[in-house]
């Protein structure tokens, strides 16, 4: 069991979490975006092998949180607090 | 007889303490501190298993969980157990044991004559011949003739198990000389230890090995070891088995208690973890190296030292190493007449210290059929015997390093696999690492991470363990049956069949002959059949690599991991605060999304308590408990424009004290949930979602705060479990609510439909809000759920005027339908978008971004041939349509479905059957007939607007 470091509560295991999907992947608002462009953003991932960065909440205190991990080693990298900055462009 | 119980000796059991068990119906004697195997050897009972495939007789092999032959069934003054491995399973008084695949015993099999038609069964022969027809003819009767043992499928558990976590600085696995150095160690520059050993006494090795350490006898030094450690406040943990090594170095740990209580779990995350595992011996390969009396080297010391056992009077050591000479000796000793032969030694024939020595030579052969009779060498010589010990070299238990993700290196002159690179966190130490002379074992963990100077580490002062050895591996086109897997019945010419047909690799290999699976997987064989399969491809063994090492290392109950995690704990439900009042007034519960809520009221007929509630609400005034409905609370500065993203209506037109339905999407465009949306004041609304989605819908809003909006802007406060909601609802409603006297206002006019008032009740704040789930004027009263149940009474109580009805979710469910409002999940699936159920205003007209918006204009959401919302009527009298029950049409000559239905009700009001659908271009089609067909049975239905009863919404207000 993986141990998983919530910015708010510190380490805890993996069954506390859930995966909310990879990080990077902003939303394009608009009523105008391109079909292509809202179906890579509703359906298209990378599924890295390797180093990810990915949004994880942790459920019991619903902490969202941005991970880098490698999904091979399972070695944690960091964690932290998703901002503005994973909207801004 | 041949092996014997010797009239001293013994350091594990106690001869003071006698006890007796049953073994395939036979009483065995034994004596506290015997293993069920030692005290079989004690009794001279050569044979006791059958092989899985052939039936073999099988005897005992080793003294530990390497044992892949004395697999007994449990049952009696312990918890039942199938597979049970006799060399780890005390004795008891009154156990009762079985041996497995054997009938009626293992002595005499009655399918025994599968043995003689082994050649026409080799690997793979299953899958070969019984694939026609049909594999499942054949099985129960194959899966009756192999196999192992039996489960009882009444037995329960006398409890949950324990489950421990914990937290330590340094976890040490095996308390042999290896294992106790380093725990002292660790301990001695103040690290927090737990120390484990899969037997009932710490030691190791150095239980029946001859050692010294520090001028002292070993014994010595493992009490004091051990002392000190507990001493120190540190765990020591026996009978206990590190069974896997999982993600960032959690650590599974089994511990038996050989008292009746089930198993204990224990999950460990150590800052290091110590592998002093250890190692263990292998077979040597010669034809019919199976046989009851062929024992491994090692473990005829441990019957010899631990129990006062000596296997046999005349015996036959066999070795490739130095290990088993100490063996010989041991067992000369002992007063068996001893002969060691030992490819290495000088081939001329000596004797000294009652040992012959023959060098130059080894086994080709054993002979005997129920147990062994003698041994043949490859010289020809006959050398007669009542037992074989057999020592093969050692294979070192790296199971858990592997599983931890470490990489084997192969060392050609120890022929074995070690611990490759270090994987972090982990240390492997010992005869694990490769290492056997006490003092280099010593000099190891001192050199490992706890090394510090000023630590003294022990001295061996006596006898010195050498590893020398001249590897021998079984070779292809030797003749006979040379076993390679005993528990598997697997022999060096089944994985010469696995080659032929080119299952080479060792995954492939072991699946095809099965070679190291099972209870013991291959701890004893599966060097011995990679090192074939590299010599019949011309490989070296590190070239063919070994399988992967999964946990557990050996069979953990189910019952460790399920722990208290059964029966209502499994999925607990959660419950009402009125609970307890509901159960007194006669409820009916059931689960609905997680909460066990009342269905109806008393009433052994359920249908009729529904029919009767409905109809009493209709007419006079209901009471309901919607304590389960969302009340999650959205503040601050953003708040407006966080709701108006949030959800598919603009919210935030919304006027303070005023309430308005909604629908929330997912982003693909699907109603995700619907619900109220209060606003109390400028900058604070509570969303009312539906009960099942209360969690899902906090995450949610959760996560576009936490990702989008901004942690300042917006803040969500789950309030759910704090308030009760109490519903009245019905003609009758506003008078019931004015006798209850909560100091608000009534007037329409102050508080219409979609509005809130505050009142009090007694001294508590209660929200009163009109919204209406029955399409009846109605009144929510939400509550402190510590509160709620004084109002409760009073409700009741105060109704009793008002010819009130209490309601349980089944009737609420049937008034809903009876107003086409929907239930998300019921009415809905997961391709229904706000405009199939209606409501196409906002994606038409709304000008800002909101949650799923851009979903509701790609081709699939502006598709003619969507399923859309309606009700279907058909013809008084008849019975009701099933729900799912299929809309169909013909086209060119086959049946379509054309939507289906998704709820369906009789109305007590209406006096007719009333039916929600999903239906295809159905907005368009009210008035129109359709056919409809469930399992075969055909219907016609007419398409009519999802509202059956008070269509105008008078009663709203009425
Ligand atoms: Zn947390």
């Amino acid at each position: 069991m993986q141990l998983f470091p919530c910015p708010f509560c510190g380490p805890r295991p993996e069954t506390e979490f859930h995966y909310n999907g990879e990080a990077g992947n902003i939303r394009p608002d608009g009523a105008q975006v391109s079909a292509e462009c809202w179906a890579g953003y509703l359906y298209e991932r990378s599924n890295p092998k390797g180093a990810a960065r990915e949004i994880w909440v942790h459920a019991t205190c619903q902490e969202f949180f941005v991970m880098e991990r490698d999904t091979v080693t399972h070695q944690l990298a960091a964690t932290q607090t998703p901002g503005f900055a994973e909207h801004a462009e | 007889m041949t092996a014997f119980r010797l009239a001293s000796g013994g350091s594990a059991i106690d001869r003071a303490r006698r006890l007796s068990f049953s073994f395939d119906g036979r009483m065995v004697e034994a004596y506290a501190g015997d293993t069920i195997a030692s005290a079989l050897l004690a009794a001279d009972i050569a044979v006791v298993g059958r092989s899985f495939k052939y039936h073999r007789p099988r005897g005992i092999w080793g003294a530990g969980v390497e044992e892949p032959n004395a697999l007994i069934d449990v049952a009696g003054n312990r918890h039942g157990a199938p597979n049970t491995r006799a060399t780890t399973e005390p004795a008891r008084d009154g156990l009762i044991t079985r041996s497995v695949n054997a009938s009626p015993n293992a002595a005499a099999d009655r399918n025994a004559f599968l043995d003689r038609f082994a050649r026409f069964i080799p690997a793979a022969f299953y899958y070969k011949t019984f694939m026609w027809p049909d594999w499942h003819l054949f099985e129960p009767r194959i899966r009756a003739m192999a196999g192992l043992g039996s489960v009882d499928p009444d037995w329960k558990s006398v409890g949950p198990a324990d489950q421990i976590n914990k937290h330590c600085d340094v976890l040490v696995v095996g308390a042999g000389p290896a294992g106790l150095a380093a725990a002292r160690s660790a301990s001695d520059i103040g690290k927090s230890v737990i120390l484990v050993d899969d037997q009932p006494h710490p030691g190791g090795s150095l239980l029946h090995r001859d050692a010294e350490i520090d001028g002292q006898p070993a014994a010595n030094w493992i009490d004091g070891s051990i002392a000190a450690l507990r001493q120190g406040g540190h765990l020591v943990l026996t009978s206990t088995t590190a069974f896997g090594i999982y993600d960032h170095n959690l650590i599974g740990l089994n511990q038996r208690h050989h008292d009746g209580r089930p198993d204990t779990l224990w999950r460990i995350r150590p800052g290091r973890i110590v592998l002093a595992t250890g190692a263990i011996e292998r077979p040597l390969p010669f034809a019919n190296n199976d046989l009851p009396g062929i024992l491994s080297a090692d473990a005829a010391l441990i019957y010899l030292r631990r129990y006062g056992v000596l296997v046999g009077r005349q015996i036959v050591v066999v070795t490739n190493n130095d290990s088993a000479h100490e063996v010989a000796a041991a067992l000369a000793a002992a007063g068996a007449e001893v002969t060691l032969v030992d490819p290495r030694m000088d081939s001329r024939l000596t004797v000294s210290a009652n040992i012959r020595r023959l060098g130059g030579r080894t086994v080709t052969t054993a002979r005997g059929r129920m147990r062994v009779e003698g041994v043949t060498l490859d010289d020809g010589t006959s050398l007669p015997a009542d037992c074989v010990v057999v020592s093969g070299g050692w294979t070192p238990t790296v199971h858990l390093f592997c599983q931890a993700r470490g990489k084997l290196a192969w060392d050609e002159s120890r022929a074995a696999f070690l611990p490759g690179d270090p994987v972090d966190g982990i240390t492997v130490t010992g005869a694990a690492a490769g290492t056997v002379a006490l003092s280099e074992v010593f000099a190891d963990v001192a050199k490992a991470a706890f090394g510090v100077a000023g630590t003294s580490s022990p001295r061996s002062t006596g006898p010195e363990a050498s590893g020398a050895i001249m590897p021998t591996w079984p070779r292809a086109g030797a003749k006979g049956r040379v076993w390679i897997d005993y528990q598997n019945d697997v022999t060096a010419k089944d994985v010469e069949l696995a080659a032929r047909e080119n299952f080479i690799s060792v995954e492939h290999l072991k699946r095809y002959t099965t070679l190291g699976m099972a209870t013991d997987q291959g701890k004893t064989s599966n060097l011995a059949g990679l090192a074939l399969m590299a010599n019949i491809t011309g490989r070296t063994v590190p070239e063919v690599g070994t399988t992967t090492y999964r946990p557990p290392f050996t069979p953990v109950p189910l019952t460790s991991f399920s722990g208290a995690l059964g029966g209502e704990l499994m999925a607990p439900v959660r419950r009402l605060p009125l609970e307890n009042m509901h159960r007194a007034a006669g409820a009916v519960f059931q689960e609905y999304g997680g909460w066990l809520r009342p269905a109806h009221y008393g009433g052994a007929d359920a249908e009729a308590a529904i029919q009767s509630e409905a109809l009493g609400a209709r007419r006079s005034v209901a009471l309901f408990d919607g304590s389960t409905l969302g009340k999650i609370e959205v503040m601050g500065p953003k708040a407006a424009e966080f709701v108006d993203f949030i959800y598919y209506n603009t919210m935030s037109t919304l006027k303070p004290g005023r309430c308005r339905y909604g629908f929330m999407l997912s982003e693909n465009g699907v109603v995700f949930d619907d619900g109220i949306l209060i606003r109390l004041d400028e900058h604070r609304f509570i969303v009312s979602c539906s009960s099942s989605h209360v969690t899902a819908v906090h995450a949610r809003l959760e996560e576009w705060r936490q990702d989008r909006f901004g942690r300042d802007a917006v803040y969500i406060h789950n309030a759910t479990a704090d308030m009760a909601t109490l519903t009245v609802s019905g003609p009758k409603a506003k008078a019931l609510v004015a006798a209850l006297d909560l100091g608000v206002s009534l007037d329409d006019g102050e508080l219409p439909h979609m509005a809130i008032a505050s009142g009090i009740f007694g001294n508590e704040a209660v929200r009163v809000a009109r919204v209406s789930f029955t399409g009846d004027r109605s009144y929510e009263i939400s509550i402190r759920a510590d509160r709620a149940e004084a109002l409760w009474v009073v409700m009741q109580e105060a109704g009793k005027a008002f010819d009130a009805v209490t309601i349980g979710l089944e009737a609420m469910t049937l008034l809903r339908a009876e107003k086409g409002y929907i239930v998300i999940g019921k009415d809905t699936d997961g391709t229904t978008m706000p405009h199939d159920l209606g409501v196409d205003g906002p994606r038409q007209k709304r000008g800002t971004d909101y949650v799923g918006r851009r979903s509701l204009f790609t081709d699939v959401a502006t598709a003619e041939r969507r399923l859309q919302f309606v009700g279907l009527r058909v013809t008084d009298g008849e019975a009701l349509l099933a729900t799912g029950t299929h809309a169909i049409a013909k086209v060119e000559g086959s049946v379509r479905s054309q939507g289906f239905v998704t709820s369906s009700y009789q109305s007590p009001t209406l006096q007719r059957p009333i039916a929600l659908a999903l239906i295809e271009r159905g907005a368009s089609r009210h008035g129109e007939t359709i056919d409809l067909q469930h399992l075969g049975i055909l219907r016609r239905a007419t398409i009519t607007g999802p509202c059956a009863f008070d269509p105008t919404g008078e009663r709203l207000n009425a």
